[in-house]
C-alpha cells in the first residue's frame, strides 16, 4: 500500500500543476482566478462602438463565433425586440470588424445553434454561475445590474474592452451608490 | 496659378464644411415645425404637449421616459440592458441635436420601438420643445 502511495505522489505532483496550467488555457476550468481576462479585448473600431455601443456596452467580437455574429447581423430589424438596423456602409464595416475578430471556437446555445446571446454561451455561464467568485443568485436581475447584458455593472471598464480583475466590482443588489 | 488653385481649394473646402456643419437644437425644431405646418398651417410646437407625449406609454409598453427618465437632464438608463444613457436635454448635454444623421437615426429607431411607427414632424417638434425647455 505504502509503495503504491509513494509511486503515485510524484505523479500527482507533476500532473496536477500541468492540468491546472492546461485548465487556464481552456474554456471550462475548476479554479476561479483564471476567469478574468487581464489584457483588454479588441473593440477598437469607431463605427462598431458608435453603432453597437449605445444601448449596451460594445461587446468584444471575440466573445462570439463568426456564425453567431452573422446570425445577429442578419436580423438587426428585430434585435432582441428593437430595431437596430444599419446603413449599408456601417453594416459592411461592422461585419468585417466582427468577422476578423470573432472567436475561433464555436459559441452554440443549448440547441446546438450559434448563440446570439453571449450570456447563453458555455464559457459565460460557467464564469458567471451563482456562488462563483462572489456572484450571489439573482444578481443579474437585481436593481443594480438589471441584466446579464449589462457587463459594465460589474466590469467597470467594459466600455474600453477591459474585463480585468482590477476593474471588477460587483455592486450591492439594491444599486445603492454608497455601497458600490 | 498656384494661389488660384489654393484659393479655389479653400472655397470648396469652406463650402463643403458649411454644408455639413453640425446643426443646433433650434435648427431642428425650426425644421420640424416647418414640416408640420405643411399639414397644419396653425401648428406651433408645444413644450407641454411634448412632455405629455414623452411620458406617455405608447404601443409597445414603453415611453420615452422609460429610458430617458422623467428628467431628461439626468442620466438615463436603458430599460432592458441597464446601460447608462447620457442626458437628452441639450442644456445638460451639448452633443444632443447637433447631428442630422444622429437625430434621424434615433428618432427612426426609438419611435419604432416605443410607438411602433415613425414619429410625425409635429411630435418631434413638441418633444424637442419640451427638451429645450429643461434647465440643467
Amino acid at each position: 500500500m505504502n509503495s503504491i502511495k509513494r509511486a503515485i505522489s510524484p505523479l500527482v505532483l507533476c500532473v496536477v500543476p500541468l492540468l491546472t496550467v492546461a485548465g487556464i488555457t481552456t474554456v471550462v476550468r475548476a479554479e476561479d482566478d483564471e476567469d478574468e481576462r487581464e489584457t483588454p479585448f479588441n473593440i477598437e473600431n469607431t463605427v462598431y462602438r458608435q453603432e453597437c455601443g449605445s444601448c449596451h456596452v460594445p461587446y468584444p467580437p471575440e466573445l462570439l463565433s463568426t456564425e453567431s455574429w452573422t446570425g445577429i447581423l442578419s436580423n438587426l430589424n428585430d434585435h432582441f425586440g428593437s430595431d437596430a438596423s444599419l446603413d449599408d456602409d456601417s453594416a459592411r464595416q461592422i461585419a468585417e470588424f466582427l468577422q476578423t475578430n470573432s472567436s475561433t471556437r464555436r459559441t452554440n446555445d443549448d440547441n446546438g445553434k450559434p448563440s446570439h446571446r453571449i450570456s447563453d454561451t458555455v464559457w459565460f455561464k460557467q464564469a458567471h454561475r451563482p456562488g462563483h467568485d462572489g456572484l450571489k443568485p439573482g444578481i443579474f436581475q437585481s436593481a443594480a445590474v438589471k441584466s446579464a447584458a449589462n457587463c459594465e455593472a460589474c466590469h467597470r471598464n467594459a466600455a474600453a474592452g477591459d474585463y480585468s480583475e482590477n476593474n471588477l466590482r460587483i455592486p450591492a443588489p439594491t444599486g445603492n451608490p454608497s455601497e458600490r | 496659378m498656384q494661389h488660384v488653385i489654393r484659393r479655389s481649394g479653400a472655397i470648396i473646402l469652406l463650402t463643403f464644411s458649411v454644408a455639413t456643419a453640425a446643426e443646433t437644437p433650434a435648427d431642428f425644431i425650426a425644421r420640424f415645425q416647418a414640416e408640420a405646418r405643411q399639414s397644419d398651417q396653425h401648428f406651433t410646437a408645444s413644450s407641454a404637449r411634448g412632455q405629455h407625449f414623452f411620458n406617455s406609454v405608447h404601443a409597445n409598453d414603453w415611453s420615452c421616459s422609460s429610458c430617458h427618465t422623467k428628467n431628461p437632464a439626468a442620466q438615463g438608463r436603458h430599460a432592458k440592458t441597464g446601460k447608462s444613457i447620457d442626458p437628452l436635454a441639450p442644456s445638460a448635454n451639448t452633443e444632443r441635436f447637433t447631428s442630422n444623421r444622429s437625430v434621424e437615426k434615433w428618432f427612426r429607431r426609438n419611435c419604432g420601438d416605443v410607438l411602433g411607427r415613425a414619429c410625425s414632424a409635429a411630435e418631434k417638434a413638441d418633444v424637442l420643445a419640451y427638451l429645450m425647455s429643461i434647465k440643467p
